[in-house]
């Protein structure tokens, strides 16, 4: 499809639910560093309503991490319009964004676990920003370590995990607050394939509650073992979204 | 093991070590001990400068054994008289020979009580009204015994003053550079801190931590750190202190041995209740500096 127009797609997966989760509007992004701007996303203008799944494909470069780094706040755009959660971004107040974030959740391609902290505490952390009682944390976070295989490993700190470990713990940490829209980097790009299915399952079964799910990935047999709609992106632009 | 006691998600006790930060602040607060002792000494000194010599009348009457300008007695016997009888003044006493001798020896040699000079007498007199009318005094002195001179030692209390309000002025402008030092060494130690943990603070930047969160972490280790540094500070500066309480025993009638006037009594108590002050005020200062800094600095995110 056109890479300009503004797409509708119905969503598979949580029925029932028709508003929008996110909804671009010729949405751009740039850089500046020493007075040259360095554009990285131009004119993506897509909706993904509440309940959806999408796979974000696209080479390297193509912009994929800088879409889920907008989607996840970490930078606002710098053209169009961004509207996520019922709320336009770009008119959200600094204040406002927080409380947005903690509805979010983002596995990073690197893992991003905080080194000092025990694979239990990374997992508490939005738990606990979240202000959710001490008891209710200890819970769902032993629940969500022992889900992904890490309930001999509650202790051990991120340098003391393989990658896959890491992986696994970072993506604990992504869906432990139970996040209305979940965003995922190569989400399996250290995990063996039992392990990529198994996380899978997970996405899926968090899709099937409500979550609407968005996952970067260059692995075109996952893609294709779990068909559902996809944002191809290339060069920063919407090439395709079926 | 999985309670959050002691919970540093950024990663603070690391970056904010426990040595550099409450050294410094331990130093400042030294400085600021000392610092304050001389406001305090100061203001003290200019009291007791005031009241003494703000106190004191020398009057000195020529020709005293002659008799006075009424007839009756002797000019200084008159004199005297008049200064006893005077509202305000609580003391006026005559020098004998000695004294004036006394007196005299450092101009004119050990020989000045055999030299044959017409000398006057001189009254020492003590005030109970340091706001005494002198020159009306000086009018009636003058009626009984023409060519007496009344010397009042204000002029001189209020040079005391003007310098121990100088002395005052130093010490509080050392205690505002001191303080000075201390927002900058903890918003520099901050600072350093948010670039050794900017990943971590990112990173719960991104979880949705909010700027009071994160600022408030390095608040409370900045507080528990500067308050440290300052209690430090202060006890070490508690022994300095009484020894120059010692050295300037001489200067505020204190015995110089500090242990037989007692530790209580060695320091002005007003000193003594601003010493726990200072890691209070060292909190204080450690909290908002770092509340500022990092909100400042969390600007730069989204």
């Amino acid at each position: 499809m056109g890479n300009a127009g503004t797409i509708q797609v119905m969503q598979t997966g949580h029925s029932g639910q028709t508003g929008q989760m996110v909804h671009l509007d010729k949405v751009g992004l740039e850089f500046s560093r020493a007075g040259a701007s360095n554009p990285v996303l131009h004119g993506l203008s897509f909706s993904i309503l509440e309940g959806g799944f999408r796979w974000l494909l696209g080479p390297s470069g193509a912009g994929k991490t800088s879409l889920l780094r907008l989607l996840h706040l970490a930078v606002r755009p710098t053209q169009g319009r961004l509207t996520l959660l019922g709320q336009d971004i770009g008119a959200a107040s600094r204040s406002r964004l927080p409380e947005l974030r903690r509805r979010i959740g983002m596995v990073f391609q690197d893992f991003r676990l905080l080194p000092h902290l025990s694979a239990f505490d990374n997992v508490a952390l939005p738990l606990r920003l979240a202000g959710r009682p001490e008891g209710q944390v200890r819970v769902d976070a032993v629940e969500l370590l022992s889900w992904v295989g890490l309930s001999k490993k509650l202790l051990s700190r991120p340098a003391e995990l393989s990658g896959g470990e890491q992986q696994r713990v970072a993506i604990a940490r992504a869906v432990v607050a139970r996040p209305l829209l979940l965003l995922a980097d190569e989400p399996t790009g250290n995990l063996d394939e039992p392990q990529a299915e198994r996380l899978m399952q997970l996405l899926h079964e968090m899709n099937r509650l409500g979550t609407t799910v968005v996952v970067a990935t260059h692995n075109a047999a996952l893609v294709s073992r779990h068909p559902a709609h996809t944002l191809r992106l290339a060069d920063g632009q919407l090439v395709r979204d079926d | 093991m999985l309670r959050p006691a002691r919970f540093d998600d950024l990663g603070l006790r690391r970056a904010l070590s426990d040595r550099l930060l409450p050294s410094l602040v331990a130093a400042m607060a030294f400085l600021a001990a000392l610092a304050l002792a001389g406001t305090i000494a100061a203001s003290a000194l200019a009291q007791h400068w005031q009241e003494g010599a703000g106190s004191v009348l020398t009057v000195q009457v020529p020709q005293p054994a002659a008799a006075a300008s009424n007839g009756a007695g002797t000019r200084l016997d008159r004199v005297v008289a008049l200064l006893r009888a005077t509202p305000g003044v609580a003391l006026a006493r005559a020098l004998d020979d000695n004294e004036l001798a006394t007196l005299l020896r450092p101009w004119l040699g050990s020989g000045s009580g055999r030299i044959a000079l017409p000398l006057p007498a001189v009254i020492d007199v003590r005030l109970t009204d340091a706001a005494l009318d002198t020159g009306r005094l000086l009018a009636h002195v003058e009626a009984l015994a023409p060519g007496t001179l009344l010397e009042s030692h204000d002029r001189w209390a209020r040079r005391l003053a003007v310098l121990a309000r100088s002395l005052q002025a130093c010490a509080g402008l050392a205690l505002a550079v001191v303080g000075f030092v201390a927002v900058a060494v903890i918003a520099v130690a901050v600072r350093a801190g948010l670039a050794a943990r900017r990943d971590a603070i990112e990173i719960v930047h991104g979880l949705g931590a909010t700027d009071g969160y994160i600022a408030g972490r390095f608040a409370r280790r900045a507080t528990l750190l500067a308050s440290a540094g300052a209690g430090l500070g202060a006890l070490a500066a508690v022994p300095v202190l009484l020894g120059l309480a010692g050295l300037a025993a001489p200067f505020t009638g204190q015995p110089a041995d500090v242990g037989a006037a007692g530790f209580a009594n060695a320091l002005p108590l007003a000193l003594w209740l601003s010493l726990p002050a200072l890691p209070v005020l060292a909190a204080a200062v450690g909290w908002l500096t770092a509340q500022s800094t990092v909100r400042q600095w969390l600007r730069r995110l989204p």
